[in-house]
């Protein structure tokens, strides 16, 4: 791994060179990558790169620099540039880094990082991704061509130290298993996907598994058709759901809210959601991707609750957003390596309700399900939603006949408050994750 | 100039011996065709916000790319350390594709043929951070004076300065000094009690300082922003359903991005999983529609004197007066499909194997006025300005998302809606355009397109059109 304390190294640098502040991010991966596509390999991939981030402070004036050369030089010329380009800065009463009382880690495994990846050489990784192509041909004869199939695999680790005396680092791995299969039926062609990720390779779910999964869901959307322009209930499946709630996650951040920019700023305390909806932000859960020990400015990661029972409880801020709203940084700092931190989440999900999603679709009389969002439709200010969609229509609590090219449509604030019902199959596949969930109504337009 | 004049030769002294012997170590396993991709990247960016210069970044990183190609299949593997040792392994890892002895005979380089479509002589990199930070505190001033409902005010500036040289085996070296340059003017406004609402101006290309200073100016790009988030206030809910819109100039030509460009696109025809493959001399846009792809433009956001495989960049003719004639091919796909590359062979940074990208896409004018397009629809929607969209290349369906756009009553633009999406069919969208104006323009300059996760800046344009059936989707009904 590399040197931590080069991170100091370069916070010592900068404070003899005139900062009065300064925090250093490092950063080293390796990604690994095979594809296979029409079974044979296309192409593999096996590299890795390191970068340094400085942020400096000269009293309330911020400056921030990167490079790609860790070398002495490399450093210092990181410093001189970082040190430069405050120089030009404004000051800035709210500037600064976090208190020393609110920097730490988690300490314990947070089982982040697995070796087990070692084990799996070049050859097995193609195999896999051959099996997981092979899956997707096998499970129906309509699948006739592909996107391939990929087996990637990373290892990274993250460096961070500042002037306030926070030194810390981890280490992570991840792997992932997904194939695209694309069928044919007449003159409908479509492709869908399915995958697997995680932090160990034993929790990969099998090629075969998601072979076929791929291919249930390709193959279900040929000879889809449009539906007439209607308001229906809506149920988004869990990847779809997903997305949903990511956008929900920018209505909560510290800086969409102290500039006013979210349709959810100043409404703490109050329903902003339906009894249902509960969403939690959690960056301490062992092995999930939006776990890490501290934030990326020292701060631990911690659980908080963002809407409890349908009332908003709190937003996600880093620092600086806390400074601004006059509260206290709730371990959401994220960067890249350099500049100054915005906000990011750990693992920022909608917990489960009761039902099964089966039980939610029977209970649609006429409606749609969701399983492909395309598009950039939606508004945080305003909380206007409009996106692509493409799913499968449902009649009389079954699924009819698959629907593509139309749109779904509401606000933001009235889909929280229509959300009828969240499911029961929660799972983690990133660091965002959602149940299926019925939205009472919203607009369809078609035809 | 040669490889002893150019950055590469100059800063890191790599000779054509050093060039060779990697070639030839990338292709020791028996590949069939090696490149390297030395890429040198220095960034600056600077941003105001709440009139506080809050945020100011500078860097730089560096690395070679060595690509393999053995049939259809192909390795990768990049070194962020130019040392000899590192570049080696970067060639030996790369060679692993392929399995057999060496069989590829190299005879020395020839430099492509130069020219100098972004003739610089002073990127704004190079040019001192405090003309830059001036640009965008004068944006933000003019924001704040051009209304007083504007409440918030973010400008940016951004710049980079990419050095590149491009080694292949079969011979071909080139080089290029690509600098780029945007600026953004992003503000909230808010009328009394009621909501915010956003607006968003920018624009740029490969261009100098001089540009911001004096033809397109922070105040120009503050003074848009501001009427677009003003527009807004009024705005109803966009109406849902099939009708007629109507595009303006500009920046609406991001249509042909997503409808036709992506699925044009040779790696997707080539694998048969684009809705446009096999479809070549067959119609799929009405007579009207001529469009084109065109690395050469001058000083655009989307040009390129060679592509990142080395190779010339030029005007494609997509669409002939509707039919379709031809794909966007890089150097793997001109391999397999024995054409010939058409300097579309593009990638994010010197860590991504090139892909067929687009440069500048945009439609050609046609003789319509602008004015009777509009005046010949009794109800439709007009539409000025999109953010982003986004396409399923299988199926064809893309969609886009309006940033400003107007109910079409009785032939006159009259009320403005918020939250349009407008979505089609690629193959078939385009058989409805029934006007096509006389007016084309290009961008501003601002476009990003993301494909498997590497993204590239590009540009997009076209005349104002009128397609007479396409799918609304608002919530009003």
């Amino acid at each position: 791994m590399i040197d931590p304390e080069l991170a100091q190294q370069a916070v010592r640098l900068a404070l003899e060179d005139g900062a009065t502040d300064a925090e250093c991010t490092l950063a080293e991966g390796d990604e690994f990558s095979a594809v296979v596509r029409m079974r044979s390999l296309e192409k593999l991939i096996d590299a890795g790169s390191r970068s340094a981030g400085l942020r400096v402070l000269i009293g309330q004036r911020a400056g921030s620099s990167y490079t790609s050369d860790l070398s002495h030089e490399g450093i210092r010329k990181m410093v001189e540039s970082a040190l430069a380009v405050a120089q030009i800065a404004t000051d800035d009463p709210y500037a600064g880094l976090p208190d020393a009382a609110d920097l730490g880690a988690i300490p314990g495994d947070l089982q982040l990082y697995s070796n087990d990846l070692d084990a799996i050489d070049t050859a097995a990784r193609i195999r896999a991704a051959l099996e997981t192509e092979e899956a997707a041909f096998a499970a129906d004869s309509r699948i006739t061509n592909s996107d391939g199939a990929s087996f990637s695999a990373g290892a990274r680790a993250r460096v961070f130290a500042n002037s306030r005396g926070f030194a810390g680092a981890y280490r992570y791995t991840s792997c992932s298993l997904s194939t695209t299969p694309v069928a044919r039926q007449g003159d409908s062609m479509e492709r869908d996907y399915w995958f697997s990720s995680a932090r160990s390779h034993s929790k990969l779910e099998t090629p075969s598994a998601i072979g076929r999964r791929a291919a249930e869901r390709t193959v279900r959307r040929l000879g889809s058709r449009k539906v007439p322009t209607q308001k229906v209930p809506v149920i988004f499946d869990p990847l779809t759901a997903r997305s949903l709630i990511a956008n929900i996650f920018e209505a909560v951040e510290g800086d969409a809210i102290y500039r006013n920019a979210s349709f959810l700023a100043g409404k703490v305390g109050e329903r902003v959601a339906s009894q249902h909806v509960t969403i939690i932000d959690d960056g301490t859960i062992p092995g999930l991707f939006g776990t890490s020990p501290f934030d990326d400015e020292g701060v631990p990661s911690r659980r908080t609750v963002v809407i409890d029972r349908g009332l908003l409880q709190s937003y996600l801020l880093n620092t600086y957003t806390a400074r601004k709203l006059g509260l206290r940084t709730t371990g959401n700092a994220a960067r890249g390596v350099t500049g100054n931190a915005g906000v990011g989440h750990g693992n920022f999900y909608l917990e489960n309700g009761p039902r099964s999603p089966e039980e939610l679709i029977r209970g649609v009389r006429q409606g749609l399900y969701v399983t492909e969002l395309i598009g950039q439709g939606v508004n945080i200010v305003t909380g206007d939603y409009s996106r692509g969609a493409a799913g499968l229509w449902i009649e009389n609590g079954e699924f009819a006949y698959p629907v593509s090219e139309i749109t779904i449509a509401s606000t933001l604030q009235r889909m929280l408050l229509d959300l009828e019902a969240p499911a029961s199959d929660l799972e983690f596949r990133g660091s965002v994750a959602a149940p299926t969930l019925l939205i009472g109504e919203m607009t369809v337009s078609g035809q | 100039m040669g490889l002893s004049d150019s950055f590469f030769g100059q800063k890191f002294g790599i000779t054509e011996q050093d060039l060779d012997a990697y070639l030839s170590e990338a292709l020791s396993a028996g590949g069939e065709y090696a490149d390297l991709y030395f890429e040198y990247l220095a960034t600056s960016s600077i941003s105001i916000d709440e009139s506080i210069v809050k945020s100011a970044v500078q860097g730089v990183s560096l690395g070679v790319g060595v690509r393999v190609i053995s049939g259809e299949r192909t390795g990768y593997a990049y070194s962020d350390d130019l040392s000899p040792e590192k570049i080696r392994k970067a060639a030996r890892v790369a060679a692993c594709i392929a399995n057999g002895p060496s069989k590829v005979q190299k005879t020395g380089f020839e430099e492509s043929r130069r020219r100098d479509l972004y003739p610089i002589l002073t990127a704004p990199s190079e040019a001192s951070l405090a003309d830059r930070v001036e640009l965008v505190k004068r944006a933000d001033r003019a924001a704040r004076a051009a209304d007083s409902r504007v409440f918030q005010v973010q400008a940016s500036f951004a710049d980079n300065l990419r050095q590149v040289l491009v080694a292949t085996s079969e011979g071909v070296l080139s080089f290029d000094r690509q600098p780029l340059a945007r600026m953004g003017v992003a503000v909230l406004a808010r009328s009394g009690d009621g909501p915010p609402q956003r607006g968003y101006s920018g624009g740029g290309g490969r261009l100098g300082l001089e540009f911001f200073e004096q033809e397109k100016t922070p105040e120009y790009f503050a003074r848009e922003s501001v009427r677009q988030a003003v527009v807004q206030l009024d705005a109803i809910p966009a109406p849902a359903g099939e009708m007629t819109v109507v595009l303006g100039p500009g920046w609406p030509g991001i249509l042909l991005h997503e409808a036709v460009g992506h699925g044009l696109e040779a790696d997707f025809n080539r694998k048969k999983v684009s809705a446009f493959s096999d479809r070549i001399g067959q119609q799929v846009a009405s007579p009207l529609c001529t469009v084109v792809d065109d690395g050469t433009i001058r000083n655009r956001r989307g040009s390129l004197n060679v592509d990142d495989e080395g190779a010339p960049t030029q005007q494609n003719v997509l669409i002939e007066k509707g039919v379709l004639r031809g794909y966007l091919v890089d150097k793997l796909s001109s391999r397999l499909l024995r054409s010939s590359s058409t300097g579309s062979g593009r990638r994010e940074s010197y860590q991504c194997i090139p892909m067929p990208r687009m440069t500048n896409t945009f439609m050609m004018a046609g003789d319509a006025d602008p004015e009777d397009i509009i005046r010949s629809t009794p109800r439709g929607l007009y539409c000025a300005n999109f953010g982003g969209g986004q396409v399923d290349i299988t199926s064809g369906n893309f969609v886009f998302s309006a940033a400003e756009s107007y109910l079409i009553e009785d032939g006159h633009i009259t009320r403005p809606v918020r939250g349009a999406t407008l979505i089609g069919n690629g193959p078939e969208a385009l058989k409805y355009v029934s006007q096509v104006g006389h007016d084309l323009q290009l961008d501003e300059g601002i476009g990003i397109c993301g494909k498997a996760g590497q993204s590239v800046p590009v540009g997009v344009g076209i005349p104002t059109i009128k397609i007479d059936r396409m799918t609304v989707g608002g919530t009003a009904g």
